[in-house]
């Protein structure tokens, strides 16, 4: 087939584009060449529209080892351990096929965190579906959660944390953020990037089949009425075949044979064969007629572009063909030597001995389009004047029991208890916490995570929102006492070519960063997911980040359950009552205008850092951070989890006692200590002077709230707990 | 005390129960599903996983692999056989344990702290137990454990009920059935009691750090036992 312009715009190319391919070549290029051209300048994979924002981010710091540019980030934390971590998008391919795409999501983010020598300990996501009422919404969650569970059960990984929500902007774009923490041992990290001429490249894992051809491309796209046809861009998995890929080069990496490795993801064997070349400086000259294929008759451009999952490139020592060939013999997987690098810098393939393509290496990695796209700023919004008289009618445990049943602070048990999340034996914090805790397997070390995100902020002002998030991964590690150490971003927003989503990505991202340097808490990996829009319909900007700490003692460790009736309760950091964008002004007062609540950086440092003060000193029974639904909320997800009452004081300040319990300021936690410990406790937050507030105490069972009447726990368990249960199974 | 763990591709528990194993004093060692035999075991552990990815039914393959015919050799002649979770499935395809074990009447899959009740003492798993309703934890999505009336009568005759799933308190109740199976069946022996599957995970709950520690329970009198 002759190429032209119309068969370009097909790949997804602009016509600018086409033209300068041809610029770059010299000549037209052939269909195979056009091919990698669009798998490789596809937004998905050449940040074409982000990348002049990115570099922007701060991803330096004390503890990182391997900022962003690698397969996963790197993070020291002592005694030779490090985590490599990352989080990633599975949307587009998620929505047109729920179970596969979300699948194939965490087997992907799994196989960039073992590419780098680390075994996976932990598995996180983010996944954000449409309006309840939507028609697609339960089976698209049905799907995405089995999904997840059946590739991560299988891989024998536990799932320790997450975050779902639910919101009209998902309707037709549903995201499935998937994050994975791997241990490895600082001085045994591998690379990507390929160096040495005449080395064997080596295909190892699954067979390649006509599955995914394009998915990377699709990723990069609208969705209009014909996204049923996509189905076939969308990659199956196989969670029994990783788990051998896992174990053989893991097996194989324990020696030294190997110079870089690379997983084939997103474009599958071109941006992986690729990548290891560009990095290294250097030309790949494959053979396509050696790569192992489960189907017949596949073409040089199939084999390209196919995604079929589960598969590596390696790049050997000379003469280590055979070593490595008996460990994946061992595990039953494909082994081949399907090229060698080169001084060319160029790639060149060849089928049925003839040369089928040839292209500088260069004009598809550094050269690749890049732009610097029109955005708009999003104006801070005004203040709403609440009329306050109209509390008067509202009672608080009405509220309350409302704002635990909404589906976004509800229960989701549903959700992970179909997730493996105590396999290997470490998990001391389940999800349901402030975050998911694994110990450093045989050591007195465990890693704190949580995945967080928060589109309503970010919708409502972007820099603000960007900012906001990084605070809160912060502080859900901060609580249960962990030192936060870096973050992983999973950036999703709508059409980068509209004036008004690229400034929401923009924003938010300048936001991110602005917190990112003030907290020390660098940014070391990361993922964009651009055009989740369908027929002109965007999502709510929803920067998903992922935050990796470290506890130095586990048993110094801090849960949020209320633990001791008598025991005090306070809240840490300044309440001065912000309702707009709340979860209470939105669905009880129906007033969704308004700012978000504003970040003090300042006071989100101090408060948390004083916070692990306290808990290094033993003097914190439990600690919760505040966000959806404020203090109230707070506390009573800490006293349905330990199954524990509480009697909150009347008021000590001059704040409506809705905007006291229901406003979302920032750089909040409840903390639950013993009266004993009282004078200490006070001491030392008026020593860093950090704001507090006395709250109440916990009692056995019952809520009392003012002189409204009393509840039981039990009836706040039930509030918090049916929504989903009776949504999903009803 | 020996004990051996069967390695399968696609086990995933493998590790869980060598820790387990060797924090109660056990000599474990690992053995690869392809090995000609197994060492020289005073217990032979099926561990939990997705052997062989369990695409087809599971445990069917590793039911017919390499390895197994040692296994099942070691207990015809009288050998200590556990198989937890995938382990159990892998037992009742080998016929050396009666009865299937089918999807989770919800048809999802269910990790969760349980509570099981030990039926049955007059064994080497469980004499001299210290406690004898255990918080453990199942994961799984094929534990609905279901047999012919026959099996069912033979089974409650030779008390070979191991365990069975119920409250804090002991009392069995549909409530407390966390995936529809037979008589909230956990885990059963064969009639010599020398094979024991079970669902729970006694491996997943060893230290106070865990959400439990009843599986310290387990292990330390078993050892004992094996003394």
């Amino acid at each position: 087939m002759e190429v032209n312009e119309q068969i370009a715009i097909d790949h997804g190319l602009k016509k600018e584009e086409y033209n300068k391919i041809c610029d770059l070549l010299n000549r037209t290029p052939n269909l195979t060449e056009l091919g990698i051209f669009s798998a490789m300048w596809n937004e998905h994979c050449s940040y074409k529209s982000s990348r002049i924002h990115l570099k922007k981010l701060n991803t330096k710091g004390k503890k990182v080892i391997q900022g962003p540019g690698e397969n996963a980030g790197v993070i020291d934390i002592e005694d030779d351990d490090a985590i490599v971590f990352k989080i990633e998008s599975h949307n587009h391919p998620s929505f047109i096929e729920p179970y596969q795409g979300a699948a194939t999501g965490v087997g992907g983010i799994m196989r960039d965190v073992f590419t780098m020598g680390a075994r996976p300990i932990a598995n996180l996501n983010s996944i954000h579906f449409g309006s309840p009422q939507h028609p697609k919404t339960k089976n698209l969650l049905r799907g995405v959660v089995k999904g997840i569970g059946g590739y991560g059960n299988c891989m024998g990984i536990p799932t320790v944390g997450g975050q779902t929500s639910f919101d009209d902007s998902y309707n037709g774009n549903i995201l499935v953020n998937a994050m994975t923490l791997g241990l490895v041992n600082k001085n045994k990290i591998f690379y990507s990037k390929a160096a040495g001429i005449n080395k064997p490249v080596i295909y190892v894992g699954s067979k390649t089949g006509r599955d995914g051809i394009h998915g990377a491309s699709m990723a990069s796209a609208i969705f209009d009425d014909k996204i049923e046809e996509k189905k076939p861009t969308v990659q199956v998995g196989d969670p029994f075949t990783e788990k051998l890929l896992l174990e053989a080069c893991l097996e194989l990496m324990a020696g030294k044979s190997i110079i870089s490795i690379q997983d084939m993801g997103a474009a599958g064997l071109t941006s992986s064969s690729i990548e290891m070349a560009s990095k290294g400086n250097l030309g790949i000259e494959l053979n396509l007629n050696k790569v192992p294929c489960r189907e017949e008759k596949m073409t040089p451009y199939e084999i390209m572009l196919s995604e079929s999952q589960e598969r590596m490139l390696i790049v050997l020592e000379n003469g280590k063909e055979n070593e490595a060939k008996k460990i994946f013999d061992k595990w039953n997987l494909d082994f081949a030597v399907i090229g060698k690098t080169t001084d060319t810098k160029n790639i060149e393939l060849f089928f049925d001995n003839k040369k089928v393509a040839q292209i500088p290496i260069n004009t598809l990695a550094e050269n690749a389009p890049m732009y610097d796209r029109k955005w708009k700023k999003t104006k801070l919004p005004q203040k709403i004047n609440f009329k306050k008289d109209d509390f008067k009618k509202l009672k608080i445990t009405e509220v309350l029991k409302k704002i635990l049943s909404l589906p976004n602070i509800s229960n989701k048990e549903w959700i992970w208890q179909q997730y493996d999340h105590t396999v290997m034996g470490d998990t001391i914090q389940k999800p349901g916490s402030d975050s998911g805790v694994v110990r450093v397997h045989g050591t007195n070390k465990a890693v704190a995570t949580s995945v967080d995100s928060s589109a309503i902020y970010c919708y409502a002002h972007p820099l603000t929102g960007g900012k906001q998030v990084v605070c809160e991964s912060w502080r859900n590690l901060i609580s249960c006492g962990s030192r936060p150490i870096a973050i992983t971003n999973c950036l999703n927003f709508g059409n980068p070519e509209k004036e008004k989503n690229m400034g929401e990505f923009v924003e938010c991202v300048e936001g991110i960063n602005e917190a990112s340097k003030f907290l020390d808490y660098p940014v070391v990996s990361g993922n964009v997911s651009f055009y989740n829009e369908t027929k002109d319909k965007g999502i709510k900007p929803t920067p998903a980040i992922g935050g990796v700490g470290l506890i130095k003692n586990y048993k110094k460790m801090v849960t949020m359950n209320l633990k001791k009736k008598d025991n005090l309760i306070l809240v840490i950091g300044k309440t001065e009552g912000h309702i707009e964008q709340s979860s209470f002004a939105r669905n009880i007062l129906n007033e969704k205008k308004g700012p978000p609540p504003e970040i003090n950086l300042f006071n989100e440092k101090n408060n948390g850092e004083t916070l692990l003060k306290l808990i290094d000193n033993g003097l914190i029974s439990s600690a919760h951070d505040v966000s959806l639904g404020g203090i109230i909320t707070a506390v009573s997800k800490m006293a349905i989890k330990g199954k524990k009452g509480f009697k909150l004081d009347r008021l000590k300040v001059l704040i409506n006692k809705f905007d006291y319990y229901f406003g979302e300021d920032q750089g909040r936690y409840i903390i639950e200590i013993e009266r004993t410990n009282l004078e200490k406790v006070q001491k030392v937050l008026k020593e860093n002077s950090v704001h507090y507030d006395e709250l109440g105490l916990v009692t056995e069972n019952e809520i009392i709230i003012d002189k409204e009447p009393i509840l039981h726990i039990d009836d706040l368990i039930k509030s918090n707990n049916s929504w989903l249960e009776e949504f999903m199974e009803k | 005390m020996k004990s051996s763990v069967i390695i399968f591709p696609g086990s995933n528990c493998d590790r869980d129960m060598d820790v387990a194993l060797k924090k109660f004093g056990f000599k474990n060692q690992m053995v690869w599903h392809n090995d000609p035999e197994i060492p020289k075991s005073d217990l032979i552990v099926l561990p939990g996983g997705f052997s062989y990815g369990d695409y087809l039914r599971c445990g069917s393959i590793a039911a017919k692999s390499k390895i197994i015919k040692s296994v099942v050799e070691f207990a015809n002649s009288g050998g200590l056989v556990l198989g937890i979770c995938n382990g159990f499935q892998i037992l009742t395809e080998t016929g050396l344990l009666p009865g299937i074990l089918q999807q989770n009447k919800y048809q999802k899959f269910i990790c969760k702290n349980v509570y099981v009740r030990v039926n049955d003492k007059e064994n080497k798993y469980f004499k001299n137990i210290k406690k004898e309703i255990l918080e453990l934890h199942i994961a799984h999505n094929e534990g609905n454990y279901f047999c012919s009336n026959d099996e069912l009568k033979s089974l409650n005759d030779n008390n070979q009920i191991a365990v069975t799933y119920c409250n804090k308190d002991g009392k069995e109740a549909d409530d407390f059935n966390p995936n529809g199976t037979l008589k909230n069946i956990a885990g059963i022996f064969n009639k010599n009691k020398n094979i024991l599957g079970m669902m729970p995970h006694p491996e997943r709950m060893i230290d106070k750090y865990l959400s439990s520690n009843d599986g310290n329970f387990f292990f330390e009198n078993l050892f004992e036992n094996l003394k």
